[in-house]
């Protein structure tokens, strides 16, 4: 099966809020959208993340749009306020998951 | 208003956005309102810490003059209102500013009112709330307490315009307040129609972050091409009595309006969709829908919006210690090497120091600074390498060893080590931010009008 990274099919923008932040995902194509909602879980994103996001992971969805849109709790060392981390504000942060694979369905396949 | 819908323009992002594409908006928008966003979350309590070394220091925006000498004269040539939370810690003094700038410019007849919230003294003592974070009591707090700021809603802001006021300037409030506040009261809605409220929440929000709504914040070459992005603008909403709206901006200016580019900031900040909490009102985006009209003309509906709740949010600031950052570098062979041999030595040169800090980070940068634990192992190996320390601790004197055992680096270390020698500060104190909710009757509010 094909592997195509997320980068390829999808947008994302980190935004801050105490120690913790969103990340929005926006399919390109309204039509990639169902196989991002199957693969992109809060499960997978939290296990992409983990290390430098420190708590849970939860997901939202905005079919409508395309958009998926996860809270990372634990994302910021503390918060912009008293963090260490040299993207106090993690908006640098929402580049690393377009690295993420995503499986393509072969043509034909459900 | 000059014709059905109302013009709302973007005026800043934050306190340290771009002056002209404000100065453009004010020219040529045809704008009834230009509503400027100023702070970032630590302003008002920087402000504050400030105002009591500073005497010099009046407490508001520090780009105030700029941003007003830039739009004041075309704004009052227009009769475009300005709605601005540059009041910071000090809107009285922010409004007397406004004043003598317009005396300066001539302009005759110009209202200005300033919104001031604190919360009341009395109230601090025994306020029961918890704090968001932590979810420990607010009076467990183990730190001196520095400022303790409201979150405002629009209501006074509208009171400020049913005034008279052609310039409003506030302390803090929810940023899309500050868009909120003047759809409310040009199109007379009272402040308990949930549904409107929540449309022009979902106006504010597009709008609060200026440029990030229309190509800013967004180019990612190969993949989101953005035109004319060096000259990028400012964007501006044509609303309807309803609260919907169509987002554009001005023709000659860089940047563009698209369902990609207003959806990015739509979940900029935002957790649950549905229950966007303001003061205004708890906004609902999950139906929000986007219409490209034309080129850079998106149509905004399906906003929605439920009774606001009992409790504003207030942003205590806490003296928490210490922070020290600094770093040293390295290039050609072996980079990666010495900065991993870096490490190892300072991290022996604090235990040798007795070093008590409550957290020490040693990154490198071009490896893994930005992304942390989650940075791939480098492919091959990178040419430049900086070694970035940063450290925190109650004591002023434990922090200070940091920077001390990163200057010794440059004459104690390796080869071919590249340091700054400062002047520059590497240690200041950490104002740290929490979150609490108060009843809305313990906040306090002085509305003040002058005129020229």
């Amino acid at each position: 099966m094909a592997t195509v990274k997320l980068r390829e099919l999808a947008h994302t923008r980190t935004g801050d809020k105490g120690d913790t932040c969103n990340l929005a995902v926006i399919a390109y194509r309204l039509e990639d959208y169902p196989l991002l909602a199957e693969q992109l879980t809060a499960e997978a994103v939290a296990e992409f993340y983990r290390g430098t996001v420190t708590g849970p992971v939860e997901r939202y969805e905005i079919a409508a749009l395309g958009a998926l849109n996860f809270v990372l709790h634990g994302a910021l060392g503390g918060g912009v306020s008293r963090t260490l981390r040299l993207d106090n504000y993690g908006k640098a942060l929402s580049s690393a998951i377009l690295n993420f694979d995503i499986q393509m369905r072969k043509e034909g396949s459900p | 208003m000059r014709g059905k819908s109302l013009r709302l323009g973007a005026g800043s992002a934050w306190w340290g956005d771009r002056i002209e594409p404000a100065a453009a908006l004010a020219r040529q928008g045809r704008l009834d309102y230009l509503c400027f966003e100023t702070m970032s979350e630590a302003t008002m309590s920087a402000a504050q810490v400030r105002m009591r070394v500073d005497a010099s220091y009046p407490g508001y925006d520090t780009y105030l003059d700029d941003r007003m000498y830039a739009v004041l004269e075309a704004c009052a040539q227009n009769r475009t209102k300005i709605i601005s939370n540059q009041g910071w810690a000090n809107p009285a003094a922010a409004g007397a500013r406004i004043i003598e700038i317009a005396r300066e410019m001539g302009i005759g007849r110009l209202r200005v009112a300033t919104v001031a919230g604190t919360v009341l003294q009395e109230f601090l003592a025994s306020l029961n709330g918890v704090v968001f974070e932590t979810n420990l009591p607010f009076q467990e707090l183990p730190f001196q307490i520095v400022s303790v700021d409201p979150y405002l809603g629009a209501e006074w802001i509208v009171e400020a315009l049913k005034q008279g006021a052609d310039v409003v300037v506030t302390s803090r409030v929810a940023d899309p307040s500050l868009f909120v506040a003047p759809i409310a009261f040009e199109f007379g809605w009272g402040l308990d129609q949930w549904e409107r409220l929540g449309k022009a929440t979902v106006v504010g929000h597009l709008l609060e972050c200026a440029a990030q709504c229309m190509g800013g914040y967004y180019a990612d070459p190969g993949y989101k091409e953005v035109p004319d992005l060096a000259r990028i603008g400012f964007p501006l909403a044509e609303v309807d009595a309803e609260g919907d709206a169509v987002i554009t901006k001005l023709p000659q200016a860089g940047g563009m309006v698209t369902a990609a580019t207003l959806t990015e900031q739509l979940l900029y900040e935002i957790h649950d969709p549905a229950a966007y909490l303001t003061p205004d009102v708890v906004a609902d985006f999950s139906g929000v829908q986007f219409q490209q009209l034309a080129k850079d003309r998106v149509r905004v509906s399906g906003g929605r919006g439920r009774p606001r709740t009992d409790t504003l949010k207030a942003c205590v600031g806490c003296h928490e210690g210490y922070l020290a950052e600094d770093w040293f570098f390295f290039a050609g062979p072996g980079a990666l090497e010495k900065a991993e041999y870096a490490r190892t030595l300072l991290e022996e040169r604090f235990r040798i120091v007795e070093l008590r800090a409550e957290e020490v980070r040693i990154d490198f940068l071009g490896v893994n600074a930005v992304h942390g634990p989650i940075s791939p192992r480098p492919a091959s190996p990178p040419y430049e390498v900086g070694v970035r320390v940063a450290a925190k601790g109650r004591e002023l004197r434990e922090v200070n060893k940091v920077v001390r055992e990163v200057d010794a680096m440059a004459v104690c270390g390796l080869a071919a080590t590249g340091k700054r020698v400062p002047p520059r500060e590497r240690v200041r104190e950490v104002i740290g931010l929490h979150s609490i909710l108060i009843p809305r009757s313990q906040v306090n509010v002085e509305l003040k009008i002058m005129e020229t």
